[in-house]
């Protein structure tokens, strides 16, 4: 560290980088963590429902439940494939 | 009513053990029954930490085995009236911690009127761990201003929401408390370190105090003095504080601020 810097404080402020990057990682494994233990089932379960109508596989839906204050949200994402024109 | 508190963190080494000696005694000290217990099977510390390693006959496991009975294996602290220490075994047998033995073992020191027992959590998000936080009431996690520690320490309180009986049972949640400690203002005012404040707002747990740095701790632990009780400590004052909180008495926070030295003492030096 030179003189000049340890008058005027010139270093950079790690501890605002580990803020930064802790409320990244600790909001997703909120999310991935603590999905209730329903989470796969409710996929399979809609995905057979699904397939019934449209042909869909295991990696097109997407289900996921955030937090957000107080309230959670669900949401299921599926991706229908593309339809072959008639 | 016994009020089951577990000192827990998921990361090793930020000050559980260190923490369930002084808060276990700090409630001992005003007037409360107290239990403190080690759950750290396999390595027995918290002994060594309240001083009374040479006493150990029977631990946990002795008890949970019906080896020995619960007021054979709890050994007399040597500072407070009130107090007792249960050690942990020193087995390496992972399983010996059953959920049926810890409940009976907690029941029974109900019975024998204990108003608080304390429960030193193992690092890990393990057996041990969660054995510990299972029939918690309240719990205080113990975090250091750094990233790993507050990472874990997110961990643990998803767990506590998810395998405590109380989480379990749907009954009222498990009681958080946020305790930062190791915490060195001066670093935190050049932005070396996290503030309380960041990680509080991470966390998003209610803080119940900040114990600074000091190297006190390990003054107190080569006597096998718990923190609490050294004169003229900062250490001491701000687990006194702990307590105090903990029982509902406000409390300003202390050492959390650094006072700059002056251009002159910065010039010619001294601490
Ligand atoms: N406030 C503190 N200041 C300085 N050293 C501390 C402080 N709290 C704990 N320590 C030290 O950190 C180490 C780990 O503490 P310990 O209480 O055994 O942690 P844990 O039970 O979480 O593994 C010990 O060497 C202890 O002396
Ligand atoms: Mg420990």
């Amino acid at each position: 560290m030179s003189l000049l810097s340890y008058f005027f404080g010139s270093k950079p402020k790690t501890a605002s980088v580990a803020k930064e990057r802790l409320s990244l990682i600790i909001a997703h494994e909120r999310t991935s963590n603590r999905a209730p233990d329903f989470l796969p089932a409710l996929q399979k379960e809609l995905i057979e429902v699904i397939s019934k109508y449209v042909n869909v596989g295991l990696d097109d839906i997407k289900v996921q439940l955030e937090k957000q204050d107080n309230c959670e949200i669900l949401e299921v994402n599926i991706t229908l494939p593309e339809q072959p024109q008639k | 009513m016994t009020r089951v508190i577990v000192i827990t963190s998921g990361k090793g080494g930020v000050g559980k053990t260190t923490t369930s000696a002084s808060i276990s005694s700090g409630l001992a000290l005003r007037g409360f029954k107290t239990a403190v217990i080690d759950f750290d099977v396999g390595l027995r510390n918290l002994d060594l930490i309240m001083g009374c390693e040479r006493r150990v006959v029977y631990d946990l496991v002795n008890v949970i085995n019906g080896e020995a009975n619960l007021s054979q294996a709890l050994i007399k602290d040597k500072h407070c009236e009130n107090l007792f220490i249960l050690p942990a075994s020193q087995t390496r047998d992972k399983d010996a911690l059953t959920e049926e033995g810890v409940e009976k073992v907690l029941k029974d020191l109900s019975h024998m009127g204990f108003e608080y027992v304390v429960c030193d959590s193992p690092a890990g998000i393990e057996r041990g761990a969660v054995m510990a936080l299972t029939f918690a009431d309240e719990a205080i996690v113990v975090s250091n201003p750094e990233v790993s520690s507050v990472r874990d320490s997110d961990r643990i309180l998803g767990i506590l929401q998810s395998k405590s009986r109380r989480a379990i049972e749907g009954r009222e949640p498990v009681k958080e408390h946020l305790l930062i400690t190791r915490y060195a203002p001066k670093r935190v005012e050049e932005g070396e370190m996290l503030s309380y404040k960041d990680v509080q707002e991470l966390l998003r747990v209610p803080l119940i105090g900040v114990i600074p740095e000091s190297d006190d701790v390990l003054q107190a632990s080569n006597q096998g003095t718990p923190a609490i009780h050294l004169k003229d400590s900062d250490v001491a004052t701000a687990y006194q504080d702990v307590v105090a909180r903990f029982l509902d008495e406000d409390r300003p926070l202390r050492f959390v601020s650094y006072e700059k030295p002056g251009i002159l003492k910065r010039l010619f030096g001294g601490k």
